[in-house]
């Protein structure tokens, strides 16, 4: 008898993935509740597991299908008997190896905030100009602005879009000259948003994950937006590095969780924000909305790319839950385990791209956030002391990129001077002052 | 009289009223309805759209019958007409209409109350003692102005609703007049011109500006005025009317024109003052209550149909924008919606206009001239009715379908008709534009043949690329 396997639920307002892998294939045996195929969505990967024991008897949705909650993705036959397979490997590792590797730049992946244009298309159905410019085309209807009513593709949005496109690609000469021709005369059918372009023979072509479709867009549409731009500082680490020496084996025993950096800069920031709500505020529409919460969203590396799971409620958590949270998360990234919810919502975001030896940047905003610290290497720099001497201390550079449409210069400029406050002097945290 | 206070009391019981009424106690709002009329549906179901529109219809069966149906192989000899067996039709249609209205309001269990209402107080509303009847107080929450508009009275022709008629009088005429001369070129002249001039009389329209329907789209109005000009009326356009004296046997207009240079004088039997409508808002009492009104006797309302004093909404003629029955059901429908709490919005460019002459002519968008004006860049589908398979079985043709869309998005700005059945074919396009449609999305829209609409169809096939049957 056979059981079938249905894409499951895949979180608020997601409606489509893309199959990624399959675990098995047809004819393997398969144990109950082991991951069979992975799916990926706007904003994560998940796995889905066999519904029931038995033999993978068809494989319904294949690698690259697009499908929908409920979809049939295959079937497993619970009688027949499985010829042996070999172990697949861990499939996290192959399924990114097509990835390339996160780039050391403190990038936000794609911002949580939800994206009502993105969601109404997929039910409507599309107008008929706009039906005939997307298939000809070859264009993905849910990554081009809607400006009609409830949401909808109007022709023009799709006409705009292509002038964008079109616009933005340069036209690169073909790798080789004669084999032009033939490829401009199968080209104009399926017109690209790009020109046609012949893959040289030392070149590989791989086709862009939809996450990293998504995080791309969201990315210049947060640079878009926003009139961001970024301000400098540095603060001297002497005092929160004797503190960590002093109570790291104390704190560890009594939390069972180290004594990191994160929860110093988590702390210092909220401090900073409380006196300058606008860069913890954001912009919807002509309004600017006040948070009287802090969700600090942190930054945290996973195979696929940057994660921004949300510490929430930041100001109430303890310096321990907060190091748990974070090293929680580090763990659940690095596995693919973050759920959608949690990397939803947040008010201002942290990110060190100091882990990976970065000495100073200019961190990109997690729309529609209109602040994020970015931390970066601690390296030993001489400075000249109150006294007048040199010394030696370890300093770490300071980023705050902003919406300057909502943040003035000078919120800008005190935020980080608080937080440099309150990291050389740590005490200040315990009296906010 | 001690009552529960109601949640909204409309004043008017035209179709923005009314309609207000019924939305308001659909939402489960105690409602109200004021009416001074003896009879619910105002100027729109008593002396207006539905008295006008029977009589068209009667009219333009008397004028098939003489003058088409014996292309048609049809042998009938000269048909005659009786005014008052026409003019009884009309009236048990207006009858038959506002009992319909009768109905609705108890349906929807609305108090109706029938006398001049004033407002007396943010919070009340009075309706005078009439015949018979007590003076009513009632107390509200809400309180909606729907009391329409009235005949735009012209300076030195003074109307009796004899020799000289508004639309009211000339709905009513107990015989054809020889002559008649309507003082304005827009819809209520051109239509009950046709009216008249079907059923015999020799019908002369003067207008002071220099277009037949002004603010329609222009070309529109130049074909228009050739048609009803080949049907037999006189037009005299860019000419004003300075005075009139009547006589037993008519009416002497002195006429000149607006440059000044020539002057006229002209007799009619009748003379239907046709220029316009203004607000009613008499006897409302506006001025103690405080409720502002423009120096043009429009009501002053914000974008939620509020006025200055919280709680007295304006809706309708009242209000100005287009003077259209549908417009003022549209914002009655969306006052009551805002008023139990909800939100609303209309589109104000995507209201049609239509005239029930033959051929019909309609509207809704932006007109060519708009367009030019706002420096907006855009292409034109036309597409003439005498390719129309439908309308040449019809042996209808006159007339053609426009299409204006934005040159960049082809979304559709503008559509203009004129012809048969524009009133109803118009309405495809108020859809399209209500959901920003481009002339493509309407060209790649299956259209029933052979009909009519497959005009449209062209028309739009001709504004976004190339029409197919011409």
């Amino acid at each position: 008898m056979a059981t079938e396997i249905k894409v499951p639920t895949l979180g608020e307002s997601v409606t489509e993935a893309t199959v990624a892998k399959w675990f098995k294939s047809v004819g393997e045996a398969v144990n109950q509740d082991e991951p069979l195929v992975e799916l990926e969505t706007d904003k994560v990967t998940l796995e889905v597991n066999a519904p029931a024991a038995g033999v993978l008897a068809e494989i319904a949705a294949d690698v690259d299908t697009d499908v929908e909650v409920g979809a049939l993705l295959g079937k497993i036959d619970g009688d027949a008997k499985a010829a042996p397979a070999p172990k697949k490997e861990e499939k996290k590792e192959e399924a990114k190896k097509e990835e390339p590797a996160p780039a050391p730049e403190p990038a936000p992946a794609p911002a949580p905030a939800p994206a009502p244009a993105a969601a109404a298309p997929a039910a409507a159905p599309l107008l008929p100009a706009v039906r005939k410019l997307v298939e000809d085309n070859n264009l993905d209807p849910s990554a081009i602005p809607a400006s009609g009513k409830d949401g909808r593709l109007l022709k023009g949005d799709v006409l705009a879009y292509l002038e964008k496109g079109g616009a933005a690609a340069p036209a690169p000469a073909p790798a080789a000259a004669p084999a032009a021709a033939p490829v401009a005369a199968t080209a104009p059918a399926k017109a690209e948003q790009y020109p046609p372009r012949v893959d040289g023979p030392r070149e590989e072509r791989v086709k862009m994950t939809r996450l990293r479709k998504m995080v791309a867009e969201r990315l210049k549409s947060a640079q878009n937006t926003a009139a961001m731009l970024t301000t400098f500082n540095e603060c001297d680490m002497t005092a929160v590095i004797e503190a960590r020496a002093q109570y790291s084996d104390s704190f560890e025993k009594k939390h069972g969780v180290r004594l990191g950096f994160m929860s110093f800069f988590v702390k210092a920031s909220i401090v900073a924000l409380r006196e300058l709500p606008a860069v913890n505020a954001e912009i919807h529409g002509d309004d600017i909305i006040y948070k009287n919460y802090y969700d600090i969203s942190i930054a945290v590396g996973s195979p696929q790319g940057l994660v921004v799971p949300v510490l929430r409620d930041a100001d109430q958590k303890t310096f321990a839950e907060v190091e748990a949270t974070i090293a929680d998360f580090g763990k659940r990234a690095r596995d693919g385990k973050i759920t959608i919810e949690e990397l939803q919502g947040g008010s201002f975001t942290i990110t060190n791209g100091g882990i990976f030896g970065s000495l100073n940047s200019t961190p990109i905003l997690n729309a529609p956030q209109s602040g994020i610290l970015g931390m970066h290497s601690i390296q030993k720099r001489p400075m000249v002391m109150p006294d007048g001497s040199i010394e030696a201390r370890p300093m770490m550079n300071l980023a705050l990129s902003y919406d300057h449409r909502i943040v003035d210069g000078r919120e800008a400029v005190t935020f980080l001077v608080r937080v440099k406050e309150c990291i050389e002097d740590p005490s200040r945290i315990m009296f906010d002052v | 009289m001690a009552e529960e206070p109601f949640d909204v009391v409309v004043i008017g019981a035209g179709p923005g009223g009314y309609v207000a009424a019924i939305r308001a106690a659909q939402l489960g709002l105690k409602t109200a309805l004021v009416e001074k009329r003896e009879t619910l549906g105002g100027t729109c179901l008593n002396v207006g759209c539905i008295p006008s529109k029977a009589l068209l219809q009667s009219s333009h069966l008397f004028e098939e019958a003489n003058h088409t149906f014996a292309d048609h192989g049809i042998k009938s000899g000269k048909m005659t007409v009786d005014v008052a067996a026409m003019m009884k039709r009309k009236d048990s249609v207006v009858g038959d209409t506002v009992k319909g209205i009768d109905f609705l309001m108890n349906k929807n269990k609305i108090t109706v109350v029938t006398g001049t209402g004033t407002i007396t107080a943010a919070d009340e509303v009075s309706v005078a003692a009439g015949k018979g009847k007590k003076k009513q107080v009632l107390k509200t929450e809400n309180i909606i102005i729907a009391s329409g508009s009235d005949v735009a009275p012209l300076p030195g022709v003074d109307i009796d609703e004899k020799q000289i008629v508004s639309s009211t009088g000339a709905l009513t005429l107990s015989k054809v007049p020889k002559t008649m001369v309507v003082i304005g070129a827009g819809v209520i002249g051109l239509e009950m011109g046709s009216v008249w001039r079907r059923l015999g009389a020799k019908v002369t329209v003067v207008e002071f500006l220099d277009c037949v329907f002004p603010g329609m789209d222009g070309e529109i109005s130049k074909q228009a005025q050739r048609i009803f000009g080949k049907q037999g009326i006189e037009f005299k356009l860019s000419t004003k009317v300075t005075g009139a004296k009547k006589t037993k046997d008519g009416v002497t207009l002195s006429m000149e024109s607006v440059d000044g240079k020539s002057k006229e004088t002209m007799q009619a039997d009748v003379v239907l003052v046709a220029i316009g409508r203004r607000p009613y808002i008499e006897g409302l009492g506006l001025d103690k209550v405080g409720v502002e009104v423009t120096d043009r006797g429009f009501v002053k309302v914000d974008g939620d149909y509020q006025t200055n004093v919280p709680g007295i909404f304006a809706i309708g003629d009242t209000i100005g924008g287009a003077m259209l029955a549908h417009k003022a059901e549209e914002e009655g429908y969306v006052c009551a919606e805002l008023i139990a709490g909800q939100s609303g919005h209309i589109d104000y460019n995507a209201i049609p206009g239509v005239v029930y002459t033959w051929p019909e002519v309609a509207g809704v968008g932006k007109t060519e001239e708009q367009l030019k004006e706002d420096g907006v860049e855009y292409k034109v589908g036309k597409f003439p009715f005498s390719a129309n398979a439908r309308a040449r079985a019809n042996n209808d043709t006159d007339g053609f379908v426009k299409i204006l869309s934005d040159k960049t998005t082809d979304r559709i700005l503008g559509v203009h008709i004129i012809g048969p059945e524009a009133g109803d074919l118009i309405q495809e396009a108020v859809v399209a534009m209500e959901f920003g449609a481009s002339a493509e999305d309407l060209a790649r829209t299956s259209h029933g043949h052979p009909g009519l609409s497959e005009a449209v169809k062209e028309a739009a096939l001709g504004a976004y690329d190339k029409a197919l049957h011409i």
